[in-house]
């Protein structure tokens, strides 16, 4: 029988059913390739079934047949609007084995790209959130700021997205002369451009009502879900793991951390603007270190991990023996287990590494933030509205290529 | 560089209190624990894992309320195949613990999902790389893989290939599934050299012996 068709008029009762919608994975709200089973009473959601793996690509396991450094790149296509900050965490993961002292300028270099990372992909999320709830202008403004990004991006390694420049035992290479200067030119003039995206959507009404107590966490289920980063911050926890548990050299800069106050998605919006404030100015704090004379170091551990200098293989056999060596046998790491996790933007990225003495990892488990963040949407979007899904997909802040892998 | 040292001193130090208080409290449950590479890790038999991580999450001197991640780990040669490796966090006592469980092929791990909700998935995706079971879980479907996927591609025995592909046929107008068809056979890299013991015979050592 069809829902609510009038065969017993007498009585004049319907037979009534939830709705079940299909949403995804082709939506522009989806973040990629979200697939969705929605159970709907009228508009409000009672069931959210989230299907995903549309885009696994079975990065760990490919990971169990190749060198270490042939496995860099693969973190790259993880989260793809970050990409320096996932290679960050497989290079501390091997640093730790193998016990290397990364050289303070690569430890300066990797903190600029780091943040940079951050605000790339801050401008994306929050930006793309706000065409999810229906303005479109801030998409436009920021994207623009974010090609600039990419350019540096660029000119420090060649690649736009994919740029395997993080090595273990430093960065690939130093950066060209002129790049620090057209860094803190950008950096300058960056918060006129945060001010301006602050002037469209955090007054906005329509922006207001779509986000304001929308999504609210509590502190509890933001131990029950396992968040991290900003969905943490955003209820007020001041958690980051650039304080709580340093590492390169994140102790030495001077940074604040934001924090909401309701956890709602609106709060996370603040939080994120914010946080590219603080991004701008450590961007600046870590250009005046590269310029001090400590900070003109090599910008690699030179050791049996990192490759020799180009000069050097001109004139020594062992250079170039080592050279050949590296590049197709690879490093061996010590047999052992370690998990190395970096504050991602979108929260706590970690590698488990378990390492068996040879050139390839024995298994590297990927611990991605969105991944979490992602199954808690049945329990955060039970009993919202229909448009409210998107709001809420929009402010977890996910992206496919982390969570399926 | 000792900033560092001290930093890692320190957090030894602080998992060695750790680890004796565990001990303490419930010895009886733990099969062993180790500290390395600045790490804590417990090892714990299955049926006692429900107990200890609730320990671990309610007491006061440990509240590693936030579990991180759950991955497996697999041995082929061993008898209980597996590994299955949890990771718990303390935002209030800034420290982390591994828990690991053995387990085998036909046995089940007691699901966390009781005192840690994340957990659902992770072991969805554990359940799906490995194909170990976890009793208790409510919906244990295949997460990462295809709709009707066949075996468990994180285990050391399946082939990074696979077994199936799929593309777009013209003709019948839909997606098929054919078995993996290699141009050339998918090559697994020896980087051993004969001196450093390759187990393979080079052309010409079968003559030696004669």
């Amino acid at each position: 029988m069809m829902d609510g068709s009038f065969d017993d008029v007498l009585t004049g009762e319907q037979r009534i059913r939830n709705f079940n919608i299909n949403f995804g994975p082709q939506h522009p709200a989806a973040h990629g390739v979200l697939r969705l089973v929605l159970e709907l009473d009228g508009e409000i959601v009672e069931r959210c079934d989230p299907h995903i793996g549309l885009l696994h690509r079975g990065t760990e396991k490919l990971m169990e047949s190749r060198t270490y450094l042939q496995n860099l790149p693969y973190f790259d296509r993880l989260d793809y609007v970050a990409p320096m900050n996932q290679e960050h965490a497989w290079c501390l993961a091997i640093e730790k084995l193998t016990g290397t002292v990364v050289p303070r300028r690569a430890q300066l270099i990797r903190v600029l790209y780091s943040e940079i990372g951050r605000i790339l992909n801050h401008l994306l999320n929050v930006t793309t959130q706000a065409m999810d709830v229906g303005a479109l202008t801030p998409p436009l403004w920021g994207f623009e700021e974010r090609e600039k990004l990419m350019v540096f991006y660029e000119r420090a390694c060649g690649a736009r997205l994919h740029a395997a420049y993080f090595r273990p035992g430093g960065v690939h290479q130093d950066l060209p002369p002129d790049l620090l200067n057209d860094i803190e030119e950008w950096a300058t003039h960056f918060p006129k451009v945060l001010d301006d995206i602050d002037g469209l959507l955090t007054e906005n009404r329509i922006f207001k009502q779509r986000n304001a107590d929308i999504g609210v966490i509590s502190e509890e289920e933001i131990q029950h879900w396992g968040f991290s980063g900003v969905m943490v911050r955003g209820s007020g926890l001041a958690w980051d793991l650039r304080r709580a548990q340093p590492y390169e050299c994140y102790d030495e800069f001077d940074f604040k951390i934001p924090v909401g106050k309701n956890g709602d998605c609106y709060d996370r919006y603040l939080c994120r603007m914010a946080e590219m404030r603080e991004s701008t100015s450590i961007i600046h704090q870590a250009i005046a270190k590269l310029r001090e004379p400590a900070g003109k170091t090599d910008v690699l551990a030179r050791g049996k991990i990192t490759p020799p200098k180009r000069g050097e293989m001109k004139t020594s056999m062992e250079a170039l023996i080592h050279h050949f060596k590296l590049y197709t046998e690879g490093f061996h790491v010590p047999a052992g287990e370690v998990y190395a996790a970096v504050e991602a933007p979108k929260g706590e990225f970690g590698v488990y590494l378990v390492a068996d003495g040879t050139n390839k990892p024995y298994r590297a488990k990927i611990r991605a933030p969105g991944f979490a963040h992602l199954q808690a949407l049945d329990h955060i979007c039970k009993g919202h509205l229909l448009a409210d899904v998107s709001a809420i997909i929009g402010t977890l802040d996910i992206v496919f290529g982390e969570v399926d892998r | 560089m000792t900033d560092v040292a001290t930093r890692e001193a320190q957090i030894t130090e602080s998992l060695a209190e750790l680890s004796a208080h565990i001990e303490l409290k419930k010895g009886d449950l733990l099969q062993g624990n180790a500290i390395a590479n600045g790490e804590l890790t417990l090892r714990v038999a299955a049926q006692n894992l429900p107990a200890l991580v609730e320990f671990l999450r309610s007491e006061a001197t440990c509240r590693f309320s936030t579990l991180v991640d759950i991955t497996a780990i697999d041995y082929p040669e061993r008898e209980e195949r597996f590994d299955v490796v949890y990771h718990f966090l303390s935002m209030y006592r800034n420290q982390r613990i591994r828990v690991k469980v053995a387990t085998g092929e036909m046995e089940m791990v007691p699901s966390l999902i009781a005192i840690h909700p994340s957990a659902n998935w992770f072991e969805r995706e554990v359940f799906d790389m490995f194909g170990i079971l976890f009793s208790g879980h409510p919906d244990l479907r295949r997460l990462l893989t295809d709709y009707g996927f066949r075996g468990h591609p994180l285990r050391k025995d399946f082939p990074t290939t696979g077994y199936i592909e799929v593309r777009y046929d013209d003709a019948r107008k839909r997606v098929v599934y054919e078995p993996v068809k290699l141009v050339q056979e998918y090559r697994q890299f020896d980087f051993m050299s004969p001196w450093e013991g390759a187990e393979y015979i080079l052309p010409g050592d079968d003559k030696a012996k004669a």
